[in-house]
C-alpha cells in the first residue's frame, strides 16, 4: 500500500513497491493520459511532475513517492482554487496556456507523445518563464516525437510563454 | 450521383446493405422510419435534434483525415465542421478504401484525399439536395429559391429559414438526386487551413488509444516471443511466473508463450520469470553482413527481371565515361510512438476488438480466421492511433488478442514491449543497387567543372536487389478483398498464389521497383533489372514503401553521373525533365525558394532531388556540414505538388512530418541481425531525430487544379538523395550506405 497525492487529491493504492508509477497511474488509477513509450526513460511519452519537476514515470518506483505531489496531464489544467473547493477536473473543462498553445499551433498528429511534450513544456516555463530556443532544445531533445511535430512545439512553446508572462 | 450503387452502412457496422440509388430513396425512408435519422449513404447521419454524425472510413493516425474528410463532406453539405460529431467507421465492406487498387477497408498508400475526394463530396451533395427539395416542398416554393446555408435551408424571399433537423423527414422521403459539386469559386472550407479537429483530446490526456482501452475485468497480456524467426518453444517451465501475484494465467499460443495478469506490469515480470528453451531452426543463422554479401552477389549478375528496358544500355556502357557504384539500404523498424496492442472480447458468439489499426478490414478478415469465426460476427473498432507509418496495416496484434480472448474467456488486452515491437517488426525491406552508368563530354568541358555544358548521360544500368514486400503483406491483402461471402479455402487460395509468384519472381513485385523502374529522365539507353531475394526476414510498407530506398539510389546515383559529365546537378535534371513538366516545376520551385546559386557559409553543403510518388511530385534541397562524423541538417526547402490542396496546413504538416521521418531513417536507423537476433532494440539504440537536430523546414505548394494526390508519404523519398548529395557537396564523400553516421564512422564505407 502506498499513499500518493495525485492531481492535487490523495489516493491510496496497493502496488508492490518497486512498480514504475506509470503502470499505477494507468493500471490502478485509469489515468490513461500518461503513455507508455519505451520503458527505459528514453522517449518522455510518460512525463509527469514529481513535485513540479519533470519525471519519467516508467522508471520510478512508486514506493519512493509515498506523500509526493505527482501532477498527470489530467491533472494539468486544476486550477488550485477548484482544488481548495474539492471540484473534480473533467476533460473537457479549462485548459492550461501550455495546452492552448498546443491547439492554437496545431501542434499534435497522432498525438501519443504529446501529453509528455507538455508536461516537459510546463515544468520548463515554470523554471524558465522567456526560453531561448537553445533552452527549448535543451529541455525537449528528451522528448521525442516519431510524426516529428518538432517545429510546431517550438512554436508553442514560445506562444505559451508569452501568453503566461505577465 | 448518375444512379451509383451504393453500400448503407450501419452505425454498427454490422450490416452493410446494398443501395441502389437513382429511382428511389425507399431505403433512405425505411432506415428514418426505423431511427428518425436521416441517412442518405454510409457516411453522414442526420438527426432530427439536428446533429451531423459524419462515419470516417479513413483512420486519423495523425496525418489529419479527421479534418480534411470532415471539409470534404461539409463543403457540399453546407455545415460548420467544427459542429459534427465523428466517428470512426466500424468493420464494414461500405467503407472499403474506393481506389481501385485496394477496395479492402485500409488506410495506406496515401490514398485517403485522392480515392475519398469525388465520393465524400458528392455523398454531402446529395444529403444538401435531399434537404433543400424537402424544404422546397414544404414551403411550396421553386428548389432554385432555397439556399443551404450553414445547417440552414433558407428561403429569402419570404424570410423563412428551416434547420436540417426539421427537415430529416420530409428529406428522408425524397428521391436521391443527381448532383451537381459546387464550383471551386464557391468553396469556403477546401483550400483553407481548417485547424485540426482531433486534437483535443489529444492534448488534454483523454485521447483513447489502443493501449488506453478499458473493459470490465480487463486482463493484459505480454507475449515472450522467439529470440529468431521460426523460433518454437522446445521446453518450457512456467511455475515460477504462474506463481508471481498477479499472474492469472500462461497461454502458448502460435506466436510464443502469453503471461496473463491483472496489469502491464505484473504480466511484463512474469514474463521475466517464464524459463524457455527455445528450437531455433535456421533462424539463429541471420547475419546483415552475410545478408547484405549475398545481395551485392546477386546484383553483380543479370538481374532476374527486367524492369525497364530502353535503347541498348548493355551497348551504351562500353562507350565514353564509366561510372559504377553499389548502395545499400538496410531494414528498417517503423518504431511508432505507441507499441502494438489490441484489445478482444468474445462473448455470446461475438468477437469485438478494439485496436489501433490501419485496416479495419484486414484485421476482420485475420481475426475471424484465427479463431474460426464468421466475419459477420467478428466487430473491430478503431481507437486513436499513436503512428501508423504503415506498421498498422498488419494486425499480428490483432489476432493474438483474440487467440487469448477465446482461451481465457475474459476482455484481455496484449501489450507489446517497445523490444517487441523493434524486435518483431514486418521492416522496410533492404535493398542493395549496383549502378553503371555512362558519360560524354562535349568539348572544353573536363576543364570547367561543374559549369552547364555539354556533358550528358549516355547510358544507364540500375541492378536492384529487393526483398518483396508483396510476397509478405499481400496474403492478408488478398484474403480481405475477396467477397464476405467466399468460401474459406476458395479465400485461402486466392490469398496465396500472388505471394508464391513474387517470391519466385514470376511476379514482378510492382512495390520493389516503384521508383525506380519509372525514372523519369531522358536517358537514352535506361535499363532496370530485378531481382527478388528472400530472406525469412518479416517486412512490410514503411511510409513510402519502395520509393523510399530507391529514390536514395536513383537520385544519389544520378548525382554522381551529373558530377562526372560536369554538369550541375539541378541544371542537368531540369534539363532531362524536359517531358516531366510536375517533376520539373517542383524542382525550380524548390531551387529557387532555396536559392540554388547563391553562395553558403564556409563548410555548407547544398544537395538537391526530386522524386514522384503516390501520383505527387516532391523535390527537396537540403543544406549540412558535417563535423568528423556529426551531420549537422541546416535546412531543408521543400516543393511539393499534391494536385488541389485540400487543407495546407496539413499539408505542411505531412511535409515537416515526412521531413523528420526520413532523416531520422537517413541518418540514424537500421535494423541488424546478429545470429538471428535484432541488435536495435529500443530508441537508446534505433535513434530518431530530435528537437535540438531537427532543422528549418521551408514547405512550398505548387498551386493546382488536378485532382488531389498522395501527401503522407511523397515527402519521405527525396530527403535522403538530397541530404546525401549536400553532404558530397560539403564534403566530397559519396555515401552510398545508410545510415549516414554509421556510414561515416565506419571508414572506407563513404568515398
Amino acid at each position: 500500500m502506498v499513499k500518493l497525492i495525485v492531481n492535487g487529491k490523495s489516493v491510496t493504492v496497493v502496488a508492490e513497491a518497486e512498480t514504475p508509477l506509470l503502470w499505477v497511474l494507468r493500471d490502478k488509477l485509469g489515468l490513461t493520459g500518461t503513455k507508455f513509450g519505451c520503458g527505459i526513460a528514453q522517449c518522455g511519452a510518460c512525463t509527469v511532475h514529481v513535485d513540479g519537476e519533470a519525471r519519467r514515470s516508467c522508471v520510478m518506483p512508486v514506493g519512493e513517492l509515498a506523500g509526493r505531489a505527482i501532477t498527470t496531464i489530467e491533472g494539468l489544467a486544476t486550477p488550485p482554487e477548484m482544488e481548495r473547493a474539492g471540484e473534480r477536473w473533467r476533460a473537457g473543462t479549462a485548459l492550461h496556456a501550455v495546452q492552448e498553445a498546443w491547439l492554437a499551433e496545431n501542434v499534435p498528429q497522432c498525438g501519443y507523445c504529446q501529453a509528455g511534450q507538455i508536461m516537459t513544456t510546463v515544468a520548463l516555463l515554470a523554471a524558465n518563464p522567456a526560453p531561448t530556443d537553445d533552452d527549448i532544445d535543451s529541455a525537449l531533445s528528451a522528448n521525442l516525437c516519431r510524426c516529428g511535430t518538432y517545429p510546431r512545439i517550438r512554436r508553442a512553446v514560445h506562444r505559451a510563454a508569452k501568453a503566461i508572462r505577465p | 450521383m448518375n444512379r451509383r450503387t451504393f453500400l448503407l452502412g450501419t452505425a454498427s457496422g454490422a450490416l452493410a446493405i446494398g443501395c441502389a440509388f437513382g429511382r428511389t430513396g425507399g431505403r433512405v425512408w425505411r432506415h428514418h422510419q426505423r431511427t428518425g435519422e436521416l441517412q442518405p449513404n454510409a457516411w453522414i447521419r442526420i438527426l432530427a435534434d439536428g446533429r451531423v454524425i459524419f462515419t470516417l472510413d479513413r483512420v486519423e493516425m495523425g496525418q489529419g483525415t479527421m479534418t480534411s474528410h470532415a471539409a470534404m463532406v461539409c463543403e457540399e453539405l453546407e455545415v460548420d465542421p467544427t459542429t459534427i460529431t465523428i466517428l470512426p467507421a466500424e468493420a464494414s465492406r461500405a467503407y472499403d478504401n474506393p481506389d481501385r487498387q485496394i477496395r479492402v477497408q485500409i488506410t495506406g498508400g496515401s490514398t485517403s484525399t485522392k480515392a475519398s475526394w469525388q465520393p465524400l463530396r458528392e455523398a454531402g451533395a446529395v444529403a444538401r439536395e435531399m434537404l433543400r427539395r424537402a424544404a422546397a416542398e414544404t414551403w411550396a416554393v421553386p428548389l432554385g429559391e432555397c439556399v443551404a446555408i450553414a445547417g440552414t435551408i433558407q428561403h429569402a424571399k419570404t424570410s423563412r429559414m428551416l434547420r436540417y433537423g426539421e427537415l430529416v423527414k420530409a428529406a428522408a422521403r425524397q428521391d436521391t438526386p443527381r448532383v451537381r459539386l459546387k464550383d471551386p469559386a464557391q468553396w469556403t472550407l477546401i483550400g483553407k487551413s481548417l485547424g485540426r479537429l482531433d486534437i483535443r483530446p489529444k492534448v488534454d490526456g483523454s485521447g483513447i488509444y489502443g493501449v488506453d482501452v478499458q473493459l470490465p475485468g480487463l486482463l493484459t497480456a505480454v507475449i515472450v516471443r522467439p529470440p529468431v524467426r521460426g523460433g518454437t518453444v522446445a521446453k518450457l517451465d512456467a511455475s515460477a511466473a504462474r506463481a508471481r501475484r498477479g499472474v492469472v494465467d500462461v497461454v502458448q499460443i502460435p506466436e510464443g508463450v502469453a503471461v496473463i495478469a491483472e496489469g502491464y506490469w505484473e504480466a511484463r515480470t512474469g514474463a521475466e520469470l517464464l524459463q524457455v528453451t527455445w528450437d531455433e531452426g535456421h533462424g539463429g543463422t541471420l547475419d546483415t553482413d552475410a545478408l547484405f554479401a549475398a545481395f551485392e552477389k546477386l546484383a553483380s549478375a543479370r538481374g532476374q527481371r527486367t524492369a525497364h528496358d530502353a535503347g541498348d544500355a548493355y551497348e551504351a556502357l562500353g562507350k565514353g565515361t564509366r561510372v559504377e557504384a553499389t548502395y545499400r539500404a538496410p531494414y528498417l523498424a517503423h518504431a511508432t510512438m505507441e507499441p502494438q496492442n489490441a484489445t478482444c472480447w468474445i462473448r455470446r458468439g461475438r468477437c469485438e476488438v478494439w485496436a489501433p489499426t490501419q485496416t479495419p478490414g484486414i484485421a476482420r478478415f485475420r481475426v475471424a480466421e484465427a479463431i474460426g469465426f464468421d466475419l459477420d460476427d467478428v466487430a473491430i473498432h478503431t481507437t486513436l492511433i499513436g503512428g501508423g507509418f504503415g506498421r498498422r496495416g498488419l494486425v499480428d496484434y490483432a489476432v493474438e488478442a483474440a487467440r487469448l480472448a477465446q482461451r481465457v474467456k475474459r476482455p484481455i488486452k496484449v501489450m507489446w514491449s517497445r523490444e517487441d515491437d523493434q524486435e518483431h517488426d514486418w521492416y522496410r525491406p533492404m535493398a542493395v543497387s549496383k549502378f553503371v552508368g555512362s558519360v560524354e563530354f562535349g568539348t572544353g568541358n573536363e576543364s570547367r567543372p561543374l559549369q552547364p555544358g555539354p556533358g550528358r548521360i549516355t547510358g544507364w544500368l540500375h541492378r536492384l536487389v529487393a526483398q518483396s514486400i508483396v510476397t509478405h503483406e499481400a496474403g492478408d491483402f488478398l484474403g480481405a478483398r475477396v467477397p464476405n461471402a467466399t468460401p474459406r479455402a476458395l479465400r485461402r487460395l486466392v490469398s496465396a498464389g500472388p505471394p508464391r509468384m513474387t517470391a519466385r519472381g514470376t511476379l514482378l513485385d510492382p512495390t520493389s521497383i516503384e521508383g525506380a523502374a519509372d525514372l523519369p529522365y531522358a536517358i537514352p539507353n535506361l535499363r532496370v533489372e530485378y531481382t527478388p531475394a528472400e530472406t525469412g526476414i518479416p517486412v512490410g510498407f514503411w511510409r513510402s514503401v519502395g520509393h523510399s530506398f530507391n529514390a536514395f539510389f536513383t537520385e544519389c546515383f544520378f548525382d554522381e553521373l551529373a558530377h562526372a559529365a560536369g554538369k550541375d546537378p539541378y541544371e542537368l535534371r531540369r534539363e532531362l525533365l524536359a517531358s516531366h513538366p510536375r517533376h520539373r516545376a517542383v524542382l525550380e520551385l524548390a531551387a529557387t525558394r532555396a536559392g540554388w546559386d547563391t553562395p553558403l557559409a564556409a563548410g555548407v553543403g547544398r544537395g538537391i532531388a526530386v522524386h514522384a510518388s503516390f501520383h505527387s511530385f516532391c523535390a527537396q534541397v537540403a543544406e549540412v556540414s558535417v563535423t568528423g562524423n556529426r551531420v549537422r541538417v541546416h535546412r531543408v526547402v521543400v516543393a511539393i505538388d499534391c494536385g488541389r490542396v485540400v487543407n495546407p496546413g496539413l499539408v505542411a504538416a505531412q511535409v515537416e512530418s515526412a521531413v523528420i521521418y526520413g532523416l531520422s531513417a537517413a541518418l540514424k536507423q537500421q535494423i541488424t541481425h546478429r545470429k538471428g537476433r535484432v541488435q536495435e532494440t529500443n530508441f537508446h539504440t534505433y535513434r530518431s531525430l530530435r528537437m535540438h537536430e531537427t532543422p528549418v523546414i521551408e514547405t512550398h505548394l505548387v498551386t493546382s487544379t488536378e485532382d488531389p494526390t498522395g501527401v503522407g508519404e511523397p515527402g519521405v523519398p527525396p530527403i535522403a538523395p538530397a541530404l546525401c548529395n549536400a553532404i558530397f557537396a560539403a564534403t566530397g564523400k559519396r555515401i552510398r550506405t545508410l545510415p549516414i553516421e554509421a556510414a561515416l564512422a565506419s571508414p572506407g564505407a563513404a568515398s
